[in-house]
């Protein structure tokens, strides 16, 4: 796998630092010489796959895991080597985690009753958690009769105690139906612009991914393979699993030649030549086979001229969902969909004319999947 | 709601389908063919497990002459029970003739500690190896495990040597001790696949907390245990206070468990068999397991199939 060197990954004094953290599993390497600075009161999600390493990495962080190779700073500290509960982090579970013979109360005040804090100082902080998540309602009941929202507001509740300064999120919101996720999703981001913490927040949700973070960092294979803001990630991924992971529906991925005549550059596939001229390559292209990547959305839909690439291409089947509709099409003997307005659907076994511009585009090298 | 199938006035079937026959819940009947298996069943296997107890009841309860005419399930003419006295406090083991009295509290001093020495050693036992994957955690169960599978027959003589030696043979502290050995692997089992069955997350979060190997286990894990220690308290209650083997080989006669004096008080060999007085002793032994599981069935049931519970 590539290693991507980000520019960003030197940042003055950042909160959380990992560097060369290696995790093994006897023979199975887990997390391979990972790098990753985290500024101060960044939000950071850590997005892949289920496998890809992305909780262990939040569990090492955390202080949960013994790493195999590699250092851990919070706050500049060198904590490696430190329990939990002295790294300065609250952490939040995807199963929430509550203790369940307690009340609320003494949940949100179980760290810091074992830490010896003043009651009156604990009274304080359980206090203003309480009013920051709206649980002051709450407070004397138990685990089990609160509802799965609640529920993760006082797993939220008690990491917001403890005063700390990073946050971790394992997943939160994955318990959770969709319409509470969206809610609760909306109140995580509230939280952030609020307490100003660093967050690293852990998902395979993408639509989490983007709308939480100020930067993700997507992993495979416990490798990070691109970490960047939201938008650059999804339209600029550095190659073809990133393009695929990110987007619903995903990347339209065509199997074709690079080629070069006459001073252009073209992507060819059976009888189609895509111009590439308002393409920007990341290195000098070569020819040979690649990968061309176009978003669903980024194609547009019975259009004119006016566009460097028009087809014509056959409908197999529409999709409506509501706000917008989703087409899929052949385009040669390859899939291809295209997301329009709810208005402009065609019909099933329609032949339409589509059109797009590569600057739009990604192409990948076919053999390493690396953006061209 | 403007719904055509809706405005539809009740009792109104679809057309073409009949509008009598089957409604609602089916009829059952009372002597259906599997009621009467069912039953029968049940009331056979109560049978048959309950008549020797009914026996012995009623036994106890009839003086000799009556037990001699042999009617042994007609109930007894004139309840007398003096046999219950005699059993609790007369009947003669060797050279004392106190009764089941003496063996029944030597039993208490036996079982209690014992009890509970084995469940706490053995439940931080299985906590440590379900939560805290020490090195050679694996091969440590392993050991303990196979522990369970060695007849104790096999341990006595060593057992008796290694007591003999450090000072305690004889003694009820030597006896509880092999107790609560003899009870470790089949217990640190129990609780092992009792905590693994709890939600890890649960655990890292009290680490996050701050809390250590104890104050997880106290504040955190022993709270959500109840189901999963009234079985083992169950399992040693009356595996311990059932056990003639070690208590007759670890004690000496005035230390003798009751179930060791029981069978003095039966196998006598002098003068008449009191076949009431039998009776009776063999029902007051048997009388603790018996209120034990009494009392805490529900929660034996509920910790048993512990491995569904979540918390």
């Amino acid at each position: 796998m590539t290693r991507i060197e980000n520019p960003s990954v030197s940042i003055q004094n950042p909160s959380v630092s990992i560097q060369d953290l290696s995790l093994n599993f006897g023979a199975i390497s887990v997390l391979e010489t990972l790098n990753i600075d985290v500024a101060e009161g960044e939000f950071i999600v850590l997005l892949g796959p289920s496998g890809c390493g992305k909780s262990t990495l939040l569990n090492c962080i955390a202080g949960l895991l013994d790493v195999s190779d590699g250092r851990i700073f919070i706050k500049g500290k060198n904590v490696t080597w430190e329990e939990p509960k002295d790294r300065g982090i609250g952490m939040v579970f995807q199963s929430y985690a509550l203790y369940p013979q307690m009340t609320v109360e003494k949940n949100l005040s179980f760290g810091l009753r074992v830490a010896g804090i003043a009651k009156d100082e604990i009274a304080k902080r359980i206090a203003r958690a309480a009013e920051i998540l709206q649980i002051e309602p709450l407070l004397q009941r138990k685990p089990s009769a609160l509802s799965g929202g609640q529920r993760q507001r006082v797993a939220i509740g008690r990491a917001l105690v403890r005063d700390v300064d990073v946050f971790l999120f394992d997943e939160p919101l994955s318990n959770l139906d969709a319409k509470l996720r969206a809610e609760l999703r909306v109140e995580i981001k509230l939280l952030h612009s609020k307490l100003q913490n660093t967050m690293i927040y852990v998902t395979h949700d993408q639509i989490e991914a983007m709308t939480l973070a100020d930067r993700i960092a997507v992993m495979k294979g416990g490798v990070i393979q691109q970490l960047d803001a939201p938008q650059t990630i999804y339209n600029r991924p550095v190659n073809r699993f990133v393009a695929g992971f990110l987007g619903s529906p995903a990347m339209n991925f065509l199997d074709g030649r690079l080629e070069k005549d006459d001073g252009n550059w073209h992507f060819a596939f059976e009888d189609v030549r895509i111009p590439l001229a308002t393409y920007a390559f990341e290195k000098q292209p070569v020819p040979g086979a690649a990968v061309f990547g176009i978003r669903p959305e980024h194609v547009a839909f019975n259009s004119g001229a006016g566009w460097p690439f028009t087809a014509t291409a056959n409908v197999v089947v529409v999709e409506p969902m509501g706000s917008d509709t989703l087409v899929w099409l052949k385009l040669g003997n390859q899939n291809f969909t295209v997301r329009v307005t709810s208005e402009r659907t065609p019909n099933n076994a329609d032949t339409v004319s589509i059109g797009f511009d590569p600057m739009r585009a990604s192409l990948f090298d076919a053999a390493t999947g690396n953006r061209l | 709601m403007s719904d055509h199938a809706v405005s539809l006035p009740a009792g109104t079937g679809s057309i073409g389908l009949e509008a009598s026959g089957p409604r609602g819940p089916k009829p059952r009947h009372v002597f259906s063919r599997r009621n009467i298996f069912l039953y029968g069943t049940l009331i056979v296997v109560a049978l048959y497990y309950l008549l020797p107890l009914y026996v012995m009841v009623v036994t106890s309860l009839k003086g000799m002459p009556e037990i001699r005419l042999g009617n042994i399930f007609s109930p007894p003419l004139e309840i007398t029970f003096e046999p219950w006295v005699k059993a609790w406090s007369s009947a003669c083991t060797g050279l004392n003739c106190d009764g089941l009295s003496r063996g029944f509290w030597n039993s208490v001093r036996i079982t209690v500690p014992s009890v509970i020495l084995s469940i706490a050693i053995a439940s931080v036992n299985g906590y440590a190896l379900a939560n805290w994957r020490f090195k050679g955690a694996d091969t440590f169960f392993v050991i303990l495990i196979v522990g369970a599978f060695i007849p104790y027959q096999v341990m006595i003589y060593p057992i008796v040597i290694i007591l003999r030696e450090i000072g305690l043979y004889g003694s009820l502290s030597g006896l509880v001790i092999v107790h609560s050995i003899f009870g470790m692997p089949i217990l640190t089992l129990l609780f092992r696949n009792y905590f693994s069955s709890m939600p890890e997350e649960l655990f890292r979060a009290a680490r996050v907390d701050g809390a250590g190997f104890w104050g997880i286990y106290f504040r955190i894990m022993l709270p959500m245990s109840l189901p999963i220690f009234v079985v083992a308290i169950i399992i040693q209650v009356t595996g311990i206070w059932n056990d003639f083997l070690f208590g007759v080989v670890y004690t000496r006669p005035d230390t003798y468990p009751m179930t060791v004096q029981l069978n003095n008080i039966v196998n006598s060999v002098q003068g008449v068999k009191e076949y009431n007085v039998n009776m009776a002793a063999t029902i007051l032994t048997g009388l603790v397991p018996l209120v034990v599981y009494f009392i805490s069935g529900k929660l034996f049931v509920r910790g048993i199939a512990a491995g569904a519970v979540k918390g």
